[in-house]
């Protein structure tokens, strides 16, 4: 639990409004992280407790015991609640993000994802294997940010590598996403060789795996990426992203050669998925790629990308075996939804808070269907996010005495 | 994965309830014949109740045929009366895009037995009073969830009874001692308020007061889904008709025990066809505040509002909640409302020409995309402003101005295309159209390939009416 200083407090008194969303965060920053043991179990032990097929007997129908008078019990009837235990034919793949030196790289350590044999935090039926990491958004030039989030970034934008090291450092990225957004012909139309001077920069500030994002140009982002493959390769980054209307063959095969992982991207559409995962796996492995299905905010259209994902990766479990690729989510673009970000009835204030908790709802809900790897932008959330994998991941169990008096609190 | 269901979705088919209908063709309820009545049940589309002469006394046995083929794996419980009176449970599925989720889940916001009564009365009201209009639907708060903190039957009696006085929202009366819950049912003997809670110490009481007052009673054994299951069957043997599930809510470590304990129930009663699960399952967010120390109350309530999200999304029937600031709860009832929404009706609207207010040939010509969400939000800027406007809206499969673009939904070619199918050339006479900001990458193709000018809008709709006061020239 969190103890806030009357110092703290203090402070709070001074700066109403506007400065709460850095008490948040201070208050979450704060919050004394529970050291989670790694939580290993071997699968196959677990297929030895639970025998697979259980769920047409989950509670078998046994003679009751305890008396009964006049058809009421006297004492409590003794019911045994069994676990339903599901097995699946299919595993999601493994895909490690980051190289170190020993592996042809240069990060501090690298990340795996995916590799599930359950849905999302089943873990009455098996352990997840990987926690879900997260990786946070740092632009190579200034891109328009609500205000909720510029306040904790002003300083850096503009200085991608200060901005990864903040992103690190401070708000505890696992990953950080560089997008070259000022190659967009549109935009700056810097060059390739521009960018890679931008991946120098930050891989030098940071040492966790990277994230290259591109602009969104079918041409210019394969230009971008081919060029960021020749000049590191054995990075092991993921590329954001491949498309259907890129090269898809030219793309695999250059990331391919340098030892990248690719970001298959499709617009909310399984078949599109499918098909555009079908065509990579003629160049590139299962373990090469992780999934981005589309994330859309909490409000405007969420539930279809919730949806979307519970179904992938349940058609990925049970065999459909094209999209049972780790998926990745946009959640920065919980941010495009206006009650994230306008300021509304005083009834809805501040948007300081309402804001990352929209990107929190966002993240949990899409969480609970599957996402592996998540994009983010806003520091509280991420911190909230993390807390929340590290919890649903760790062995620790509940302490309902803790909570049986939920009834007297006095809040 | 096994997939066994009692009286499943998927395996009723039309001919089956058809065996069951009058078979008159009265069209009574609304529709042509009895068998396109039969295949809008099987889609749940009508309920079984607007078939009128399946509810006459000769008719009793084939409703009753009819009622146990459509049960749902999870039982419906209604909560108060009266208009206000709210459903609970009733689910068909587990997951959602096997079935249009019923009930959305109930949110319960509290009060207690020690707050002055103007303060009750001010949660009460700011309760029934929370309303936010949301793409045609308004978002509410559904139930008061009464404490008792005193352990004074009669100052619970009171705040029982001031509540009913002040809302006709269902209440959900808290306390484990049956003398107390007695006490609070007298003062509000027929509004049928969810009875909190039985648990395996006291149920045999519980039991009898919910039996007396005819209420829906919560059997709570928190983290022992053994003993919550016999609880249920105990109650459900001595006589107690309507029973929702407490399986415990628990925060931070607790998080696992907690979606583990709601996903098991849900499991177990959609697809293990588990009577005893087939109940409505009751979460608690507001545990937040157990031990909250001094903590500060916005991280509290931030807390209690991932977890109330969490909770719907994992299979939560009705929450209780203490926090009720507007910034927290927003983004918990738009949630509720997105999981609840019909996962196969299309996210996108028409594509074509709109015409708002009475524009002239120098009104403003305006685009935007057919997915619902941004249609309604732009549309709704529009008229709320009482502006005179043309909106074209582009054909982009459903995708938003940002994802449109960045997919390739939304290109140029489309916008064009769509300005010369909607006939706006020969509405207006000038050729400047106003795109959206976030479709400003497109812009310079959109001129080339359409011959209008293009003007680049706000980023967002609701600067719309000051960027024409400042903007818009003909």
């Amino acid at each position: 639990m969190i103890a806030t200083s009357q110092n703290d407090n203090d402070k709070k008194k001074d700066n109403e409004g506007l400065k709460l969303s850095d008490d948040l965060l201070e208050a979450l920053a704060k919050f004394q992280q529970i050291e989670l043991e790694d939580f290993q179990m071997d699968v196959k032990d677990l297929e030895i407790i639970f025998e697979p097929g259980m769920a047409g007997q989950i509670m078998p129908k046994l003679k009751l015991p305890g008396a009964v008078a006049g058809g009421k019990p006297l004492s409590m009837l003794q019911i045994p609640f069994l676990p339903p235990i599901e097995t699946y034919p299919n595993k999601i793949a493994e895909v490690t993000l980051g190289a170190t030196r020993k592996d042809g790289g240069t990060r501090g350590k690298s990340l795996t994802i995916g590799g599930e044999v359950s849905p999302a935090f089943y873990t009455f039926e098996r352990p997840m294997p990987h926690k879900p990491v997260i990786t946070l958004d740092v632009f190579d030039m200034e891109v328009p940010l609500s205000k909720a989030v510029k306040m904790h970034v002003k300083d850096v934008v503009g200085d991608p590598a200060a901005w990864a090291k903040l992103a690190v450092d401070k708000f505890g990225a696992d990953m950080v996403t560089m997008h070259l957004i000022s190659v967009d012909p549109l935009l700056k139309d810097a060059s390739p060789k521009d960018a890679c001077k931008t991946i120098e920069k930050v891989l030098q500030a940071v040492d966790v795996p990277l994230v290259i994002g591109g602009c969104g140009d079918p041409v210019k982002d394969t230009a971008v990426f081919e060029e960021v493959c020749a000049q590191f390769p054995g990075e092991r980054f993921l590329i954001s992203s491949v498309t259907r209307d890129m090269d898809v063959e030219k793309c695999a095969k250059f990331i391919k050669k340098a030892g990248h992982a690719i970001l298959s991207f499709t617009p909310m559409d399984l078949n599109l998925a499918r098909e555009l995962n079908r065509r990579l796996y003629d160049y590139v492995v299962k373990e090469d790629i992780v999934m981005d299905l589309t994330t859309a905010a909490l409000g405007y259209g969420l539930d279809y990308a919730f949806t979307n994902m519970e179904r992938a990766r349940m058609g990925g479990l049970m065999g459909d075996t094209e999209l049972a690729q780790p998926m990745s989510s946009g959640t920065t673009n919980a941010w495009a939804a206006r009650e994230a970000w306008l300021k509304m009835g005083a009834e809805w204030e501040p948007r300081e808070l309402r804001g990352p908790l929209w990107e929190v709802t966002t993240a949990i809900t899409l969480l609970l269907a599957g996402v592996d790897l998540f994009m983010m932008m806003h520091p509280a959330a991420v911190k909230t996010l993390k807390d929340v994998t590290n919890y649903l991941s760790g062995a620790k169990k509940a302490d309902p005495s803790k909570y049986a008096n939920w009834v007297k609190v006095k809040a | 994965m096994a997939e066994k269901k009692k009286g499943g979705l998927k395996e009723l088919s039309p001919i089956t309830i058809y065996k069951s209908l009058p078979k008159i063709n009265c069209k009574e309820c609304g529709v042509d014949n009895c068998m396109a009545f039969a295949t809008k049940i099987v889609n749940r589309e009508v309920e079984l109740d607007s078939c009128k002469p399946l509810l006459k006394p000769e008719n009793a046995k084939s409703y009753a045929v009819l009622k146990e083929l459509l049960k749902p794996a999870v039982k419906e419980v209604i909560v108060g009366v009266g208009d206000k009176a709210k459903k609970i449970g009733g689910k068909l599925v587990m997951y959602r895009h096997e079935f249009t989720y019923k009930n959305p889940t109930a949110i319960a916001i509290d009060v207690t037995d020690e707050m002055t009564e103007q303060e009750v009365v001010a949660r009460v009201q700011k309760t029934e009073n929370f309303t936010f209009e949301y793409i045609g639907n308004t978002l509410k708060l559904d139930m008061i969830a009464i404490r008792c903190t005193s352990e004074d039957a009669d100052k619970f009696k009171a705040v029982v009874k001031k509540v009913s006085e002040t809302t006709k929202l269902p209440m959900i009366l808290c306390t484990l001692s049956p003398a107390i819950a007695e006490a609070g049912l007298m003062a509000a003997p027929k509004a049928r308020p969810l009875l909190y809670a039985a648990n395996s110490t006291n149920w045999k009481d519980m039991a009898e007061l919910a039996m007396m007052y005819d209420c829906p009673l919560v059997a709570s054994s928190p983290n022992d889904l053994t003993t919550l299951v016999s609880l249920a069957k105990t109650l459900m043997t001595y006589g107690v008709k309507d029973i929702v599930l407490d399986p415990g809510t628990f925060i931070n470590e607790g998080l696992p025990d907690t979606i583990n304990n709601f996903t098991m129930l849900r499991r177990a009663a959609t697809k293990g066809g588990e009577e005893l699960a087939g109940l409505p399952l009751l979460g608690v967010p507001m545990v937040a505040w157990v031990d909250k120390g001094e903590t500060a109350d916005d991280l509290v309530k931030w807390r209690e509002a991932y977890l109330a999200s969490m909770l719907i999304v994992r299979y939560a029937d009705v929450l209780i909640m203490h926090g009720n600031d507007g910034w927290a709860l927003l983004p918990t009832t738009v949630l509720r409302q997105n999981i609840y929404t019909d996962p196969r009706k299309p996210v996108a609207v028409a594509p074509g020409l709109k015409v708002y207010g009475t524009p002239d040939e120098n009104s403003p010509v305006m685009f935007t995309t057919n997915f619902a969400l941004t249609y309604y939000t732009v549309a709704s800027d529009i008229e709320s402003n009482k502006l005179n406007a043309y909106l074209i809206v582009v054909e982009t499969e459903g995708s938003a101005i940002d994802s449109g673009v960045a997919g390739r939904k939304l290109t140029a070619e489309r916008v064009a295309d769509a300005i010369k199918a909607s006939g706006i050339e020969s509405k207006v006479k000038h050729r400047k159209i106003i795109i959206p900001g976030k479709a400003s990458r497109i812009s310079g193709e959109i001129e080339e390939l359409s011959g209008w000018k293009v003007l680049v809008g706000p980023r967002d709709s609701s600067e719309i009416p000051k960027y024409l006061i400042e903007k818009w020239q003909p």
